[in-house]
């Protein structure tokens, strides 16, 4: 196994008319009045890289003026932004692709940041891919880490290939500004900080919604749907091949209840019809970092481990002691699943509601 | 609108694709259908291709056939526990222009011949599974039915290639269901492993290579052998059983396959490579006696599905591709001479193989397989016996060799009387004369 | 109505692996397929065929050996199949190959005008997702990404209306042609070809377009032409310390679930209290 090297990326100077180009930005991701957290990640991680290059953190917030928007704008300030360009207008309510381009191509070319970061969002893909090719820039996907080479001030953004089974970094030659989408609960979240401060520049685009042929006839929460929510889940009780059946996902969902989780599973039981792919976990499926993630009969495939080390706590449950996923989980525990999952369901709910009498 | 063809060959395999080949080469209208995703998606061997059949259909083939390695080095080893006896032989005479064995790897050989198919206009169409063979009232076959929507096609002839279980024609009802102890289960990996380590370990230069055949304990009595072969960045290591015996023994064969890797004289050979591809296949064993019906109004079969494999020689694509081309030229000449494709008429096509080497083989080892599947003592008794006469005879340990002479003879008379053993040796003799 | 469907040739990702001794991907022998998700945008646009009635070109980027990615398109049901192939593409990044596929579109449309692009909403081996995006904005077609459902195409009027795929919900969308879409995966299952189909994909002469041909810019192709480059690849590395086995009393299950239970507490004595505090609360 290479151990990755300190970036060492291409050797180049900057012309000086892209010199001009300083800050990092994050675009606030925002629908109806929620701020998508993985932008709060993101300004975390802008501060880091901001803190590096010695210049400000930025945030873009896009919306039509409402009392929820000034709260975001605070907000972005409080997780570590400078400077946030608050840009309101009526056509911005809701997102839409041709709008919300034009607007962030003509900021961009007024303020001219070095970097420009986005949640890997169905929004943020939408967007970046749009405004890379108006501002004819290069774009980075779906990073899972991002860093400064410090011989050109260049970013170095990382990010899986080939399944995961892979590692590269890209980086952005001599074209601005540097752009990268980035994984949700792949960065840490960020302290709040109610104290920081920092100034807010408003930005009213002439926009004309008779100019905008997509119109939005309607929006379906999917908090009034039945969707697994595993991406915002404390914890999350996976299942894999090593179940054997498919009856035995009740063992799992039988845990998760107790424990008020969520059940993901691995790609293989997708295919197979175990489960719906809102569940999945993992390269092609969904990146979580639950408190705790309880991985029962998982191998621990690269395509797997991608979407879920981050977790604060892995325990493993398999019978093979030799099986990958004891490589990367914190705690292991060798035995059959199909007989510790009633087990462990039996002690929680044993240990829970005795608590509960005491207290 | 129905299409009709001169030939419609069913399946891309070696024997599928010498007919589709030969007769594209000379101008018929030929249809290919193959029901892997892409030529070869089915196709499992263990891997050694004779140039011999190959050049009589393509005799400029080692201009752009991806081949492994030219085999320079063929070993025999019989296997015991921990140990093996064995005979090597290794010739610079192997060296030449046209070399005579190749190792392989079948997914890039089939893609090769899919190009070379197409270049000589044949129509090859995979993905497709071709359900029932088409009559006319007087049971002719006029041609072929698929599971695809519009899937009925015509053609003069139809040549069933379709591999060991011979689908087809057995739901036609041209052939019975193969006797398990006429059909071997083999299990193979490519391991992938450093060109240079290959080349360490078996003492040969970049495009040379070895092959090993294997018998011996590690099929654990059962009527079988093993194989290793050397391919350009990989080895393929298989072994193969009857299915009889894989029903009445417990070992499954990947639990054999894996045995025989950790085997001690086998291991560091293989140590450091990663497995790339697994792969189980069925090889018809039965020899000359399981030859089903090869033609009749209409039909041809050909290949493993005709059961033309030489166990004793470990010869399959050879005799897959011979009779291939003997079936498309049985077509052509029939053609020319402005004939019908009755079964009377395709008699040629038998009497093509029984003139060949592939009937005259099979019909000289046709005993073979029945004295192998009913003494077990070739693959159990006989390794140990043997192996532990190597050991003594090489052991210097000052016991005259006289003496050393008549233990091991004493050993082997112990496990299988006298009478066993002149049997035994009366009964192969017989059955390679 | 004219319908070009984006697609890619990829190496089977579920069959790659990676060299043990030289790290680095080993291609040989790995099928190579038409990307998954690019299979639900053509299915979608031969929907659209078999219901209003279009023409279906399919169109790659790749290297000739794509071809056969392209017949199995036609074989499915497309009507035409083009290759844009050319040395001066390789080493494009996502910016260079939507300028390059634009090209050969805007050609295509000189012809028969296109109503509507689809792709892959990404694809298996890239996983960026961005050149669909970069294709609609070249063409200023309007940019539906992530859709579940086409609801409703009126030819005359063309309009369209389509729900999308968002963070928290689905958007229901309308709008006009020209436009770009990605289908979301499991949205619909591709078809198995008819044998006339089959037949004709085999004999199709395929178009085989150069970067002359469609008049693409030489910098703005290839590695000239891509603002971004590949500076390290790397296998990622294992974690320096490996699980903490647990060890139980006994050999029971229960055992072994206290065990587990009590590390579990002792790692994260927060989340101890974080679920007594849910349980209290009856949750």
């Amino acid at each position: 196994m290479s151990e990755p090297s300190k970036p060492q990326g291409r050797k180049f100077q900057l012309p000086e008319h892209l010199k001009v180009y300083q800050n990092v930005w994050v675009i606030v991701e925002q629908e109806r009045g929620i701020v998508h957290s993985v932008s709060l990640e993101l300004l975390g991680e802008a501060r880091k890289l901001a803190d590096k290059l010695g210049v400000e953190v930025g945030a873009v917030v896009l919306g039509a003026e409402s009392p929820d928007l000034n709260r975001i704008c605070g907000d972005a300030i409080s997780y570590g932004a400078d400077i946030v360009y608050k840009v309101t207008d009526p056509a911005l309510t809701d997102y839409r692709t041709d709008p919300y381009c034009r607007v962030m191509t003509d900021v961009v070319n007024t303020h001219k940041p070095e970097i420009v970061l986005l949640g890997a969002t169905t929004l943020g893909r939408d967007l970046a891919g749009a405004i890379a090719t108006t501002l004819a820039t290069g774009l980075t996907a779906d990073c899972t880490e991002l860093d400064i080479y410090a011989d050109n001030r260049s970013l170095a953004a990382t990010r899986p290939t080939f399944g995961g089974t892979l590692l590269c970094t890209i980086q952005t030659l001599a074209y601005r500004p540097q752009m990268a989408t980035v994984r949700p609960r792949v960065m840490a979240m960020p302290e709040r900080d109610d104290a920081r401060t920092g100034r807010v520049i408003e930005i009213q685009p002439d926009l004309r919604e008779e100019d905008i042929v997509t119109k939005v006839l309607n929006f379906i929460a999917d908090r009034e749907q039945n969707e697994a929510q595993l991406a915002f889940a404390d914890i999350i009780v996976s299942a894999g091949k090593g179940l054997g059946k498919v009856e035995n996902m009740k063992l799992v969902f039988d845990l998760a209840k107790v424990l008020g989780a969520e059940v993901g599973v691995t790609r293989p039981l997708v295919q197979a019809g175990w489960a719906g792919n809102d569940r999945q976990v993992g390269q092609t499926g969904k990146t979580v970092r639950p408190k705790l993630y309880i991985a029962a009969g998982i191998s621990g495939a690269i395509q797997h481990r991608v979407g879920m080390e981050k977790s604060d706590l892995i325990l493993a449950i398999n019978t093979d002691p030799n099986a990958t996923i004891f490589d990367f989980a914190h705690l292991g525990l060798v035995g059959d699943a199909l007989k510790i999952l009633p087990a462990l369901t039996d002690a929680f709910g044993r240990r829970l509601s005795v608590n509960r009498m005491a207290g | 609108m129905v299409e009709k063809f001169d030939a419609i060959v069913i399946g891309a395999g070696p024997s599928g694709n010498a007919a589709t080949y030969t007769l594209a080469k000379q101008g018929l209208k030929v249809l290919q259908l193959e029901r892997g995703e892409y030529p070869g998606a089915k196709n499992v061997q263990g891997g050694i291709m004779y140039a011999h059949e190959l050049e009589k259909i393509i005799p400029d083939f080692r201009d752009d056939c991806p081949t492994e390695r030219h085999i320079i080095e063929q070993r025999v080893w019989l296997l015991g526990d921990d140990n093996y006896v064995g005979t090597n032989y290794r010739s610079e005479a192997f060296n030449s222009d046209k070399p005579n064995r190749y190792t392989i790897i079948r997914a890039n050989i089939d893609k090769w011949w899919g190009e070379q198919i197409r270049k000589v206009g044949g129509l090859q169409i995979c993905e497709t599974t071709v359900t029932e063979l088409i009559r006319d009232a007087s049971g002719k076959v006029i041609g072929v039915r698929t599971d695809r929507e519009g899937g009925e096609i015509h053609a003069d002839v139809v040549i069933m290639a379709d591999g060991v279980n011979a689908l087809l024609a057995k739901r036609a009802g041209l052939q019975d269901e193969a006797a398990p102890e006429n059909v071997a289960l083999a299990v193979k990996e490519i391991l992938f492993i450093d060109p240079e380590l290959i080349q360490q370990r078996f003492g040969i230069k970049e495009d040379e290579g070895v092959v090993i055949e294997i018998m011996g304990k590690v099929t654990k009595g059962m009527v079988g052998t093993a194989f290793l072969y050397t391919n350009k960045e990989s080895l393929t290591i298989g072994i193969g059983c009857l299915i009889s015996d894989f029903k009445n023994g417990d070992c499954p064969p990947y639990r054999m396959l894996e045995e025989l890797k950790k085997h001690p004289v086998i291991r560091p050979l293989i140590e450091g490579a990663e497995m790339k591809e697994y792969a189980a296949h069925m090889i018809p064993e039965g020899g000359y006696k399981a030859i089903p019906q090869l033609y009749g109004d209409g039909w041809m079969v050909v290949g493993d599905a005709a059961h033309f494999n030489n166990a004793a020689h470990r010869e399959g694509s050879n005799l897959a591709m011979a009779s291939g081309r003997m079936a498309a030229e049985t077509v052509l000449e029939l053609k020319a001479a402005g004939k019908g494709f009755t079964a009377s008429n395709l008699a040629a096509y038998k009497k093509k193989l029984d003139d060949s080497f592939i009937m005259k083989d099979l019909k000289k080892y046709r005993e073979l397989p029945g004295i192998m599947h009913g003494n077990k003592q070739f693959f159990g008794a006989y390794p140990d016996e043997i192996t532990a006469a190597a050991h003594n005879w090489f052991t210097v340990d000052s016991v005259d060799k006289k003496t050393k002479e008549k233990a091991i003879m004493k050993a082997f008379v112990k496990r299988r009387s006298v009478m066993g053993l002149v049997g035994d040796a009366i009964k192969l003799v017989r059955a390679v004369r | 109505m004219h319908i070009v469907v984006c697609i890619k040739q990829v190496p089977d990702s579920a069959q790659i692996r990676i060299h043990p001794v030289t790290n680095t991907i080993m291609r040989q022998g790995v099928p190579a397929i038409i990307n998954p998700f690019d299979l639900f945008s053509l299915e979608e646009a031969l929907r659209l065929k078999d219901k209003v009635g279009a023409r279906v070109t399919v169109l790659t980027m790749g290297p000739p050996m794509a071809e056969t990615s392209l017949r199995k398109a036609l074989s499915l049901g497309a009507d035409d199949a083009v290759l844009l192939t050319d040395r001066k593409f390789a080493g494009s990044d996502t910016l260079a190959t939507s300028y390059a596929l634009t090209s050969a579109i805007q050609k295509l449309a000189e012809e028969d005008p296109v109503d509507i692009v689809f792709c892959g909403k990404q694809t298996v081996d890239g996983d960026t997702a961005q050149v669909g995006p970069g294709i609609a904005t070249r063409l200023g077609f309007e940019q539906l990404t992530y859709i579940t459902k086409i609801e409703d195409l009126d030819i005359a009027s063309k309009e369209i209306v389509v729900q999308r795929r968002s963070e928290g919900g689905v958007q229901v969308l309308k709008t006009k042609l020209p436009c770009m879409i990605t289908m979301l995966e499991g949205t619909n299952t591709i078809r198995f070809g008819k044998m006339d189909d089959l037949f004709r994909a085999a004999r199709y002469e395929l178009k085989t377009w150069s970067r002359d041909f469609t008049g693409a810019e030489e910098g703005r192709v290839g590695l000239k032409g891509s603002p971004t480059v590949v500076s390290k690849v790397f296998v990622p590395k294992p974690r320096a310390e490996k699980a903490k086995m647990i060890v139980a009393d006994a050999d029971t299950p229960d055992a072994m679930a206290a065990a587990a239970i009590d590390a579990i507490f002792a790692a994260q004595p927060k989340l101890a209290g974080d679920l007594l505090a849910r349980a209290a609360a009856g949750l």
